[in-house]
């Protein structure tokens, strides 16, 4: 009976072309908002910030730079790491040769590098589609990997070859290196994100969002009705290596606080594959759920086993995890194969029509 | 029968000079020359595997003719592109429904304009302002089209659900999207039901009237291509066999044999 639209008519075009076209939905929205930036912070432990909320969102952030590629645009991609780690060590190439240069412009700057690198990897994509597109991006993920490892300059010469996260302030207060807090660091991932998912769904919503659609759907029509494949793929792989080198150099700066080249290897592109699919292809708050539960899940079921007050052993807990979260991905997929934001969309219309049937 | 349009005598659009077009060695067109005036429109008829789909697919830029020329709007193009003959206002809908399957009917049509929305992709990103004015100026223009095509009521459906025939139909709001000069439809009423066809036939005529577009149409149903078109080809294993106006093309031996079949 809350969630409906009658009575909410829509006078202009602009009205009705809104991304949240129903007034319940920015409500809900807005207080979601809220809720994070205020609510999170204070009442959430420092466990929960740190380990939880901060992966998190940076591993959402790096599911919708996959989505826009696989999801939107059809095109599948197996180097999210690799774009990821481009990320990463551009933002520690940049913050070392400018450390007066504001860390988070550095973050946004070190996407740019990650896109032309994307870019570059999505050649390819002109020729192949399907099955022999991901194999042909898998090899951009071994090239990366061997790059990050053999390459000292990348880690400014480094003996321990790994990326060692310098401090650096935001208005005084630290935001990377080990005397930043979790709240700090929370916060300003959270406004990343935030930002760029706006920016994602505006892109989505208008002229190329519905290019990039087109092109997935079907390319033969795309290209007669004057779309020009080459351009959009390519744009595509740079929109979505900039979304993954983000949460790339997010991931290091922000979480780990150092980082070898071993954390942006292939484990960690099916990782974020499997949270798209999961999530749903094509769709932003997908993203987010399929981040949460491939994510969030493992560590809600680690935690509430050891709640249960069960002397359990460690390594059976581990197991136990691991089989559970095997079994929800499979039911999930049995259940809505579309992934949860289907089930989200599926539970929005039952609600709207609620309580009658139609 | 509809008479003949007045615009049927105006100038040469396309012209089709010789063309042949062969894969390894089987010749899908072996010297076909037509040509389409400006505000007419003309069938393409045949028997199946005359080579009718790929004349289109020609005239669009799928295929390179091996030989011959095609001349649209005065210049003659070697090699042309699909995307560069959308931009020169060639626009055309598919045999079997070539929709954007997982968009509304509504962003498949919009989606049709993309050519002519020029707001650049930082604009994009912000959705507001520029961007957003050009959106709602061509969303105007789509809601004309939705209106003229009688479907209102789907329009924010995703078009992987709708019926056979309003799939068609939100096909050719697309093409018309574009607001084309030449607008290709390759049997717009296949596998459709008698109201279906009738609705149409209604479409097609109206909007050569109204916009003037010209229509080259591909279609097996004879009443139908007797009844709107203006002039009528003939082309049988990849060869013209006659050419002229609907009574002409009706009459000739060649026609009734493709069709009908001759003793051996």
């Amino acid at each position: 009976m809350l969630y409906r639209e009658a009575g909410q008519f829509k006078e202009s075009y602009a009205a009705d072309m809104a991304i949240f076209p129903i007034r319940q939905d920015r409500i809900g929205l807005a207080i979601i908002l809220v809720a994070a930036f205020v609510g999170v912070p204070l009442a959430a432990s420092d466990f929960v910030l740190a380990v939880v909320m901060v992966p998190l969102l940076i591993f959402a952030l790096a599911a919708i730079g996959l989505n826009i590629l696989t999801g939107y645009t059809g095109l599948l991609s197996l180097g999210t790491g690799g774009f990821m780690g481009v990320g990463a060590f551009a933002c520690y190439k940049l913050t070392t040769a400018f450390p007066d240069l504001n860390i988070v412009v550095c973050i946004l700057t070190s996407g740019v590098v990650a896109s032309a690198v994307g870019a570059v990897f999505g050649l390819p994509s002109l020729r192949i589609k399907g099955f022999y597109l991901a194999v042909a991006t898998l090899s951009a993920q071994f090239f990366l990997d061997w790059c990050f490892v053999r390459i000292p300059w990348l880690v400014n010469h480094n003996v321990s070859g790994a990326i060692e996260v310098p401090i650096r302030t935001l208005f005084g207060v630290a935001v990377t290196g080990p005397n930043a807090s979790p709240q700090v660091r929370y916060l300003v991932i959270l406004a990343i994100v935030t930002f760029l998912t706006w920016i994602a769904s505006n892109l989505l919503h208008g002229r190329v969002g519905r290019s990039f659609m087109a092109v997935r759907d079907m390319d033969i029509a795309a290209e007669l009705i004057g779309i020009k494949l080459y351009q959009t793929k390519l744009l595509a792989f740079a929109v979505s290596s900039y979304y993954c080198g983000v949460a790339g150099a997010l991931m290091v700066f922000l979480w780990y606080g150092s980082a070898e080249p071993a954390v942006f290897g292939i484990d960690q592109s099916f990782l974020i594959l499997f949270m798209v699919i999961i999530g749903c292809l094509g769709s932003l708050v997908g993203s987010f759920f399929g981040a949460a539960l491939i994510y969030g899940l493992p560590i809600a079921l680690r935690n509430g086993l050891g709640a249960l007050g069960l002397q359990i052993p460690a390594a059976t807990v581990e197991h136990l995890t691991l089989m559970t979260v095997g079994g929800l991905i499979v039911l999930f997929l049995i259940i809505e194969p579309h992934g949860l934001a289907r089930l989200w969309q599926i539970g929005k219309q039952k609600l709207r029509v609620w309580p009658f049937p139609y | 029968m509809r008479a003949p349009s007045e615009t049927a005598a105006g100038e040469t659009l396309l012209a089709v000079e010789a063309v042949s077009l062969s894969f390894g060695g089987v010749k899908a067109l072996t010297d076909v020359s037509f040509d389409i005036r400006r505000g007419e429109i003309r069938a393409i008829i045949g028997p199946n595997g005359a080579g009718k789909t790929s004349m289109l697919n020609v005239v669009n830029g799928f295929y390179h003719p091996n030989t011959g020329r095609i001349t649209f709007k005065g210049t003659t193009r070697p090699k042309m592109r699909p995307h560069e003959a959308a931009r020169g206002g060639i626009a055309r809908t598919f045999q079997n429904v070539a929709l954007f399957r997982g968009m509304t009917a509504l962003d498949n049509i919009m989606a049709g304009r993309t050519l002519k929305m020029h707001r650049g992709f930082f604009w994009q990103l912000l959705r507001h302002g520029p961007a957003m004015a050009e959106e709602v100026e061509h969303r105007r223009k789509v809601e004309d089209i939705i209106d003229f095509l009688e479907i209102a009521h789907i329009r924010k459906v995703p078009v992987g659900r709708l019926p056979y025939g309003l799939q068609k139909r939100v096909e050719l709001g697309r093409a018309l999207a574009m607001e084309p000069e030449l607008l290709l439809l390759d049997e717009p009423m296949a596998g459709m039901n008698l109201e279906e066809k009738e609705d149409m036939s209604r479409f097609i005529v109206d909007l050569n009237d109204q916009f003037g577009t010209s229509i080259a149409l591909i279609e097996h149903d004879m009443g139908v291509v007797m009844d709107l078109s203006d002039r009528v080809v003939v082309l049988e294993y990849g060869h013209k066999i006659a050419d002229g106006t609907p009574d002409e093309v009706k009459g000739d031996q060649k026609v009734i044999d493709a069709y009908l079949g001759v003793a051996h």
